[in-house]
């Protein structure tokens, strides 16, 4: 079985906001809701880097740790999925998870957060594949109809790499061996507790 | 120049120079990993800028939610597990070891007031709402372990949403009830010398006798004001929760949560205590807060200062000089 991370070269990636663009396209999520966004660092100084960060599926992923419904689980492929119809909306996940990946949309007056929405890597939820319900729930489920998340299969400067994790993290050794340079994988660290050393 | 580039760079990322000088990779460019680490390590947080309109958004990555983690699964579970498992053991030896305070004097037939129908129905407003934003806010922290294996994950979800919903709502006539028993009863709740001489007696509740007392003794004075300041900090951290990112960041809602649970796993350890001696520990003291009449034996004993001006102000009903009724 694989192991299905994000990789985003930082050396690579434009700030073109396509990548948030398209997941906002091809999983109609909500307004006010962005499952993919794109991070300046240093914005007009030297070492600036933008980065496109979401969901990275964490090894070990705090969102499910703390949930207090248990309402995540973790695919075959590492895929950290989580079932809307049991989420309560509580905001736990918000505060554990190193990246921002959960978003609630807004629902009534305070406390009212709704169901917790963040990146799927494209592979919907608990329904079954691909059925109406599963979409409206989460989104496209890409993943079962054997493609990879469409914000890094549509990366303009393949930047943002999606898939296998030995593959992508030796695919990005290489760019960094053939360039020179490369500041390193954004929250792997964090997410994996690996580092892509060049 | 380089190094210069190094330093104004470790500056502007508020992270330590030497960090990163001696893990200079070429071109002057910070490595993620070393960036992630030395955030991880000061427990500070990566952001740049996004051109979303949700500011949030703009942190990359907050490593401090490892550590809030590490509070809510470990440190939450086991302050509120011994909290709240041993004050129920404490009160339970006690019961066995103490019994039910009796009126020593047994019931004398006559009442005197103690608290009014607005003293009362505030208390049983803050009470009411307490046991239930106690047992809600348990069941955030518990009930995975205790009652999702028990009835499943959809009567779980169910259980837990409208013990959300109520946990919101629920925290208004708290608030409210928190805020009148402050002004109704917080002149009777001064320290004074005679609550020192309370605790050096142990309240009477360890050993024989009674410490003069007026309205409220040392005991009640403790929880009166654990219920305003311990209450006072779960209904502000609570609100900086329901309103979130409203002027707060992630880190200052961690903070609020960690302080609403650790204040709201004591005060439910501490009401446990002041139930059981309202209820079951003690003779004659549940009328306080039913009828609001207490028996006039059981207020000389307990409160004898303040039932001295009492019967001075004529306060006393029932038939006088009726002979004592024995106790059960």
């Amino acid at each position: 079985m694989a192991r299905l991370k994000f990789l985003c070269d930082s050396d690579r990636c434009i700030e073109c906001n396509a990548c948030v663009t398209a997941c906002k396209n091809e999983h109609e999520v909500p307004w006010g809701i962005n499952r993919r966004r794109v991070v300046t660092i240093n914005d007009g100084r030297p070492g600036e880097r933008s980065i496109s960060m979401a969901c990275m599926h964490c090894t070990d992923a705090p969102c499910a740790a703390v949930c207090p419904v248990s309402c995540f689980y973790t695919t075959a492929d590492g895929v950290v999925l989580h079932d809307k119809d049991l989420c309560i909306g509580c905001g736990y996940c918000f505060y554990a998870c190193p990246f921002g990946a959960p978003q609630y949309p807004r629902l009534g007056n305070f406390g009212g957060r709704g169901k917790m929405d963040k990146c799927t890597y494209c592979a919907g939820g608990p329904q079954e594949d691909n059925t109406r319900v599963e979409y409206t729930q989460y989104g496209s489920n890409r993943l079962a109809e054997g493609k990879l998340p469409i914000c890094a299969e549509m990366c303009s400067t393949k930047a943002l790499l999606a898939g296998d994790g030995e593959i992508i993290a030796s695919i990005y050794r290489e760019r960094v061996q053939t360039r020179g340079y490369g500041s390193g994988a954004w929250g792997w660290r964090t997410a994996y507790r690996t580092t892509v050393g060049a | 120049m380089r190094a210069l580039r190094f330093l104004l760079l470790a500056l502007a990322l508020g992270i330590s120079a030497p960090a990163l000088a001696q893990e200079g990779t070429p071109r002057g460019v910070v490595s993620a990993e070393e960036l992630e680490a030395a955030t991880m390590r000061q427990g500070g947080m990566i952001s740049g800028r996004v051109t979303l309109p949700d500011q949030a958004a703009a942190n990359l990555i907050q490593p401090a939610g490892q550590a809030w983690r590490d509070f809510h699964n470990r440190t939450l579970t086991w302050v509120g597990g011994v909290a709240i498992l041993g004050m129920l053991g404490v009160l339970v030896v006690f019961y066995l070891t103490r019994g039910r305070i009796r009126v020593e004097g047994g019931l004398s037939g006559r009442t005197i007031p103690r608290f009014n129908l607005l003293e009362r129905a505030n208390h049983w407003m803050v009470a009411t709402s307490f046991i239930i934003l106690g047992l809600t806010g348990l069941n955030l922290t518990f009930g995975r372990f205790l009652l999702l294996p028990l009835v499943g994950p959809e009567t779980f979800t169910a259980i837990s949403e409208a013990g959300k919903i109520a946990h919101n709502y629920l925290s208004f006539p708290f608030t409210l009830g928190i805020v009148l028993m402050l002004l109704l009863w917080v002149k009777d709740n001064i320290p004074n010398r005679l609550d020192i001489e309370w605790f050096k007696q142990g309240g009477g509740l360890i050993g024989k006798g009674h410490p003069d007392s007026k309205r409220f003794n040392g005991g009640q004075k403790m929880v009166f004001w654990l219920t305003i300041l311990g209450g006072g900090a779960v209904a502000v951290s609570g609100y900086l929760l329901i309103f979130p990112l409203q002027g707060t960041t992630v880190a200052d809602m961690q903070l609020a949560h960690t302080v609403h649970a650790l204040v709201g796993v004591l005060m439910i350890a501490a009401m446990l205590a002041h139930i059981y001696i309202g209820s079951i520990g003690m003779e004659g003291a549940f009328d306080a807060m039913g009828s609001g009449q207490v028996d006039l034996n059981w207020a000389k004993e307990h409160h004898n200062l303040w039932t001295q001006e009492q019967l001075a102000a004529g306060r006393v009903s029932g038939i006088p000089g009726a002979e004592a009724k024995p106790a059960e």
